[in-house]
């Protein structure tokens, strides 16, 4: 595969005007740098996922399997049977088209098929042609087709090109799920072995080793060491993280990649020198080391496979709750559906704060605590020494993760946190933050690097917005709490917006936050100079 | 899967040029990768390919950057343990391209 190498001004001419055809009549083009590679056998084969094979999207023949028609409208049926919710979206669609501009992926491409409303009109048209009376006897004048391979190529190219971020969704009329639609999308092409590899590896990893980069016991607990180095050096004090600790009072799970990722990696520091100053009764788990969960990017079956592991550890070890990292769609999974999957989870103690006594009842069924929400109440109960004036060299603007924002209503606390913690911070435009917030573009699964345009793509309209900020504040930091937004965002701004960087929330709070016995600090959290030690640097 | 040819053996890679089987790996292979983007492999270059496939042995996994850089720096000396110095050898980026070299795979995940 060439390399991608389109610059920024040649991506953003996005070409809008209409095609000739109508859709159906529009072959799918399966473009280069638009999507990712497929599964490897080996990780399909890990999970028991079927039809695991080698095949290339770029191909002609993409060796289905020889009942493939008969797999998918069964799978169809079942899943129709199974969810009520999709046999609604199904049904209910208007076509008004409210959606239709809201997309992310829409707007950074000018693909008409990435228009929610058309994007679900790929499934629908099969519905109507399988399932309807109307559809099977009017056919095309009721909007139905024919399944055919070509079909299954235009499923899979764009319900992997959609970030189940939910944005569209704000907008209809009907409150349509778009998520549930590509999550639906995307059964039925697993049902085929069209996984892709970016999210099959991962789940494989999980489900064997317990999070999605396969970190063994032995290098989370190196990272963490190298963490609690890196801490010492800034703040003089050692911090003493426990594994695997039966009896402690909570379980931490944050997503393995703030455990090997910058700059997840400084966030990671911030919950290490946080839980200290708390003397917070925690362990971290080397079994249950996955806050994210890839499963819920190939089936529900899947996700709650691996969310089962969370829970199976809390109960082993026997602790009263879980305090959950900073993760998207982490919390859509633990918010939404884990009480269905894998609940009640009585074995536990309805989450409270030993700090503040604070109990959250929003969190009765899950007995799960985002960390933003514990540390929201600690500063609110004034339970944290801050300092925000160790973030001046930073002018902050948040980014709402998707699901913590549109999945769990979490809009308030994040920027409670940051405004404490920082003095400099500035909203990026109203229609692309909180519940309107524009998706990072390389969601569920879809930050691989060989698909760069479309995350760049993508991720257009989130960087816009920075870029705005940028231009009008000077902001050089973009907050989120989520680690895939961590990951992906990085790259985004790199490419729109050179110089402004990325970070969890709990770094800003990890910079800000006064430790009893720590020595004057002249680095911050990235073992930056701190603003106004710059020039004894060196001394 | 596509493969490459060295030494008259064929060498499974992946979609992006990773090796497959990591066992089948010998330094006729990484140097055969490095000619193929135009570079050749110093004695500063192994020195890292080196460090990762040790790393790699004992923690299963690519290791961070972060940890990268702090190894280069111990071993040797604090002018190279930077990220500027990784660079210079891997102008692709430490983590691809010496890990490719290095017949490694790339992790994936939130990364």
């Amino acid at each position: 595969m060439a390399k991608f190498t389109a610059k920024p001004n040649e991506l953003s001419k996005i070409n809008l005007t209409p095609r000739r055809k109508e859709w159906m009549d529009t072959p799918v083009e399966i473009r280069e740098h638009m999507y990712c590679h497929p599964a490897k056998i080996k990780d399909l084969q890990t999970v028991d996922f079927s039809h695991a094979r080698e095949w290339k999207p770029a191909d002609e023949d993409w060796k289905l399997p020889q009942n493939w028609e008969q797999i998918v409208l069964d799978g169809m049926q079942a899943l129709l049977k199974k969810y009520r919710s999709f046999q609604v979206f199904m049904d209910i669609c208007v076509r008004c088209g409210a959606c239709a501009d809201k997309c992310h992926f829409f707007i950074g491409t000018g693909d008409p098929k990435n228009m929610p409303v058309l994007r679900a009109e790929l499934l629908r048209s099969v519905y109507r042609g399988n399932f309807t009376l109307a559809g099977k006897i009017l056919k095309k004048i009721n909007g139905a087709r024919t399944l055919t391979p070509e079909v299954i190529k235009e499923w899979w190219y764009y319900f992997y090109q959609c970030t189940e971020c939910r944005r569209c969704s704000v907008f209809c009329p009907y409150g349509i799920d778009q998520a549930e639609i590509t999550m639906m999308g995307r059964e039925l092409t697993n049902l085929l072995g069209l996984q892709i590899g970016w999210i099959a590896g991962p789940v494989a990893a999980c489900y064997m080793k317990g999070n999605h980069l396969g970190l063994e016991p032995h290098t989370i607990t190196s990272s963490v060491e190298l963490f609690v180095d890196d801490i010492e050096s800034i703040t003089g004090i050692r911090v003493e993280p426990t594994f695997n600790r039966k009896g402690a009072e909570i379980l931490f799970v944050t997503p393995s990649g703030d455990l090997f990722a910058n700059p997840g990696t400084y966030t990671a520091m911030g919950y290490l020198m946080l839980f200290h100053e708390l003397g917070l009764d925690y362990t971290w788990s080397t079994y249950a080391s996955e806050g994210g969960n890839f499963g819920f990017f190939t089936t529900n079956e899947m996700a709650k496979r691996l969310n089962a592991k969370i829970y199976a550890e809390a109960k082993r070890l026997g602790v009263k709750w879980i305090l959950g990292g900073e993760c998207g769609h982490m919390w859509r999974v633990l918010h939404q559906y884990m009480d269905t999957w894998n609940g009640p989870a009585d074995f536990l103690e309805v989450p409270r704060s030993p700090l503040t006594g604070t109990v959250f009842d929003n969190a009765k069924a899950t007995r799960m605590v985002h960390i933003a929400e514990f540390t929201a109440d600690l500063i609110r109960n004034g339970k944290l020494q801050l300092d925000p004036g160790r973030n001046d060299h930073l002018k902050v603007t948040f980014h709402d993760s998707c699901n913590t924002s549109r999945g769990m209503g979490m809009l308030e606390e994040p920027r409670y946190i940051i405004r404490n913690v920082c003095n400099h911070f500035y909203e990026m435009p109203e229609d692309t933050i909180r519940e309107k917030t524009f998706c990072c573009g390389s969601g569920t699964g879809l930050n691989a690097s060989e698909n760069m345009e479309l995350r760049m793509r993508g991720g257009f309209p989130r960087a816009n917005a920075v870029k705005y900020v940028r231009e009008k504040y000077g902001v050089n930091m973009l907050a989120n709490i989520c680690a895939i937004d961590r990951a992906t965002l990085s790259a985004s701004m790199d490419y729109w917006n050179p110089g402004v960087q990325v970070c969890g929330a709990h770094e800003l709070v990890a910079n800000a936050l006064v430790m009893k016995g720590e020595k004057e600090r002249t680095q911050d959290i990235r073992l930056e100079p701190l603003p106004g030690e710059e020039e004894t640097e060196n001394v | 899967m596509p493969y490459i040819e060295v030494g008259g053996k064929q060498v499974e890679v992946d979609e992006d040029g990773y090796m497959v089987n990591l066992e089948e790996w010998n330094k006729d292979i990484a140097a055969f990768m490095a000619t193929g983007d135009g570079q050749d492999l110093s004695e500063a270059h192994w020195e890292i390919i080196n460090f990762l496939r040790d790393y790699y042995q004992k923690y299963q996994i690519a290791p961070m950057i972060k940890i990268l850089v702090k190894e280069v720096g111990k071993v040797m000396g604090p002018d190279k343990g930077n990220t500027k110095y990784l660079y210079e050898l891997f102008p692709d980026g430490p983590a691809k391209q010496a890990c490719r070299y290095a017949g490694l795979p790339k992790p994936t995940g939130c990364v």
